[in-house]
């Protein structure tokens, strides 16, 4: 509205907007360019363009395995995080208990808290436990960490729900579980969905949490980092930028659907992170 | 107006499996750091403060810290030197083309972070891109190696992983800047300029500080990037404590130093939840 007023020339701003995509950019291209090149990784101007990285990926058994341990990894995330974010969601924006302060600190914590600690944390609990690291224990922690997730996104959506619905079949004798399966559950829909995409992205690159809880069993981004440690191989820019198209067509869908419940400058799942953000709009 | 039951159902499970897998481990964490390792290799539960003691005596640690707290300072005011001229670019001059500049922003804030890292790495190294590129161009003879393996290296891979993050929350604030007060700032003679600093800047702190909290914070727990990039000068707090969970095995130590870490990252984020509320117009 009144901002076209303002949108005057601004050449220089333009200029350095230019200048913080291409640093953005430039390493995701450098990488997209370098899967191709025949010389190897590095070296300037790349040469002899091929495809033998990809090939050479596609015959590497030990790789696959780990991408399928990562998909599991990733669905079962999705599962527990999503089941405990529901709840977590609905209890935050429409029910008062004692101590609901701290629950929402803490299930928020481990978005802002380096995964360093969370892993360990939990490290500790199974070893004292005495349970065996796997990708038991890996889904474990990539579920806990991801609650936080699935609780800013759905809550987002349960805020930008329509309550009359809900109250008007409330007011007719419906119950709560009859009112939350056939009105909010239907509506929440698309949210669940987002969720559940972006869930599944984080927990197919979760490095720092998997790092400590992971036992024989390797997920993809561990067996990359165990192959970087041996030195690095065009084949590592290939199977990156695989996983990057595969994260950018998932951020996109996840966009779009997001942007069906909410506008587009409320699309901020980031700031959500912030323990303020699910306070006010919540009393 | 929910029934008892409702209530707990939603309540109970999330908050159980809350206590159990993040309160519990975190009490656990503060119990380790109390404890020692006996000269067998073993945990020895004899409560002491000697972990914490040693923290301020070693030098090896304060330096390390203060190192670490050194890049996470260059991270976040590049970030935010990046990011807030760019979301303030998105919010006020993108006009129609603000969806798809947003877009583009939130692709690299969600994009793996292993691989972002490993493209700096092909791009710093001694016969990486950037030293090729250098040699192509004549302008060195001899691959420069101080791009890769240095702090350097660890501040310029962390500002682009984190820029994305600073921005998002700038973008929020800068969003909700009344456009009717920039409006009235102008049309009272203010010069852009100054219609910026007097009336836009302080009502996006909000969005800077939430900004400046991610990227301080996410940049001192890392612990992934100076590996990959770091190299011996550029060893963070949190590598030493990943050596104290594996080679160097004393578990007992490595808990109070990422004890001490929670307690900073929980600090900060109570001091930047009350400045930003002093900060927050309503």
């Amino acid at each position: 509205m009144s901002g076209a007023t303002h949108s005057s020339r601004a050449p220089f701003l333009s200029a350095y907007a230019l200048f913080v995509y291409l640093f953005l950019y430039f390493p995701i291209v450098v990488l997209i360019v370098y899967s191709f090149n025949g010389s190897g990784v590095g070296g300037f101007p790349p040469s002899g363009w091929t495809f033998d990285w990809y090939r050479q990926l596609f015959a590497d058994s030990a790789l696959w395995d780990a991408v399928l341990n990562s998909v599991i990894v990733a669905a079962v995330a999705v599962v527990i995080a999503l089941g405990l974010g529901l709840p977590a969601a609905l209890a935050l924006d429409r029910s008062q208990f004692p101590g609901k302060a701290l629950f929402r600190r803490l299930v928020l914590l481990p978005l802002i808290l380096p995964g360093i600690i969370t892993g360990l944390s939990l490290l500790m609990l199974f070893v004292g436990v005495g349970m065996k690291l796997s990708l038991v224990t890996v889904v474990l922690g990539h579920g806990t960490a991801l609650i936080s997730v699935a609780t800013t996104e759905i809550f987002a959506g349960l805020q930008k729900m329509d309550r009359a619905q809900e109250e008007a079949s409330l007011d007719l004798g419906a119950n709560h579980w009859k009112t939350f399966w056939r009105i909010t559950f239907p509506n929440l829909r698309v949210s669940l969905i987002a969720a559940a995409l972006l869930i599944f992205t984080l927990s197919l690159d979760e490095i720092a949490v998997t790092f400590f809880l992971i036992g024989r069993d390797n997920t993809l981004p561990l067996e990359i980092w165990s192959r970087l440690r041996r030195g690095i191989t065009p084949e590592i820019n290939a199977i990156s930028t695989l996983i990057l198209l595969f994260s950018i067509a998932t951020i996109l869908i996840w966009y779009r659907l997001r942007t069906r419940t909410q506008s587009v400058g409320e699309v901020q799942t980031a700031t959500a992170l912030l323990p303020s953000s699910l306070e006010g709009e919540s009393q | 107006m929910y029934s008892r039951g409702y209530k707990s159902a939603v309540t109970i499970p999330p908050l159980l499996w809350v206590t159990f897998f993040l309160l519990v481990p975190y009490a656990i964490l503060f119990c380790y750091s109390f404890w020692s390792v006996s000269s067998l290799q073993t945990i020895v539960h004899n409560w002491n403060l000697q972990n914490y003691a040693q923290l301020f005596r070693n030098p090896l640690y304060l330096t390390v810290l203060l190192r670490s707290i050194r890049i996470a300072g260059a991270v976040t005011l590049l970030a935010l030197l990046l990011g807030y001229p760019l979301a303030y670019y998105l919010s006020f001059h993108a006009a129609k083309r603000k969806d798809l500049l947003y877009q583009l922003v939130i692709i690299p804030l969600w994009a793996s972070y292993l691989v972002r890292g490993y493209a700096w790495k092909t791009i710093l190294g001694s016969d990486g891109v950037l030293n090729g590129f250098l040699q192509y161009l004549h302008i060195t003879h001899r691959p420069v190696e101080f791009f890769l393996y240095s702090p350097f290296a660890v501040i310029l891979t962390l500002t682009h992983i984190y820029t994305p993050f600073t921005f998002l929350p700038i973008y929020a604030s800068l969003e909700h800047v009344p456009r009717n007060l920039v409006e009235a700032s102008h049309d009272l003679g203010a010069s852009p300029f100054s219609t910026f600093l007097h009336v836009i800047l302080p009502l996006s702190l909000p969005g800077i500080l939430a900004g400046a909290t991610f990227a301080f914070v996410l940049t001192l727990g890392d612990f992934l990037a100076p590996l990959l990039v770091g190299g011996p000068s550029g060893i963070m707090i949190s590598n030493i404590v990943v050596s104290l969970f594996g080679a160097a095995y004393n578990w007992p130590l490595g808990a109070a130093i990422s004890f001490c870490m929670l307690l900073l990252v929980v600090t900060l984020l109570f001091a930047t939840e009350r400045l930003e509320k002093r900060f927050t117009i309503s």
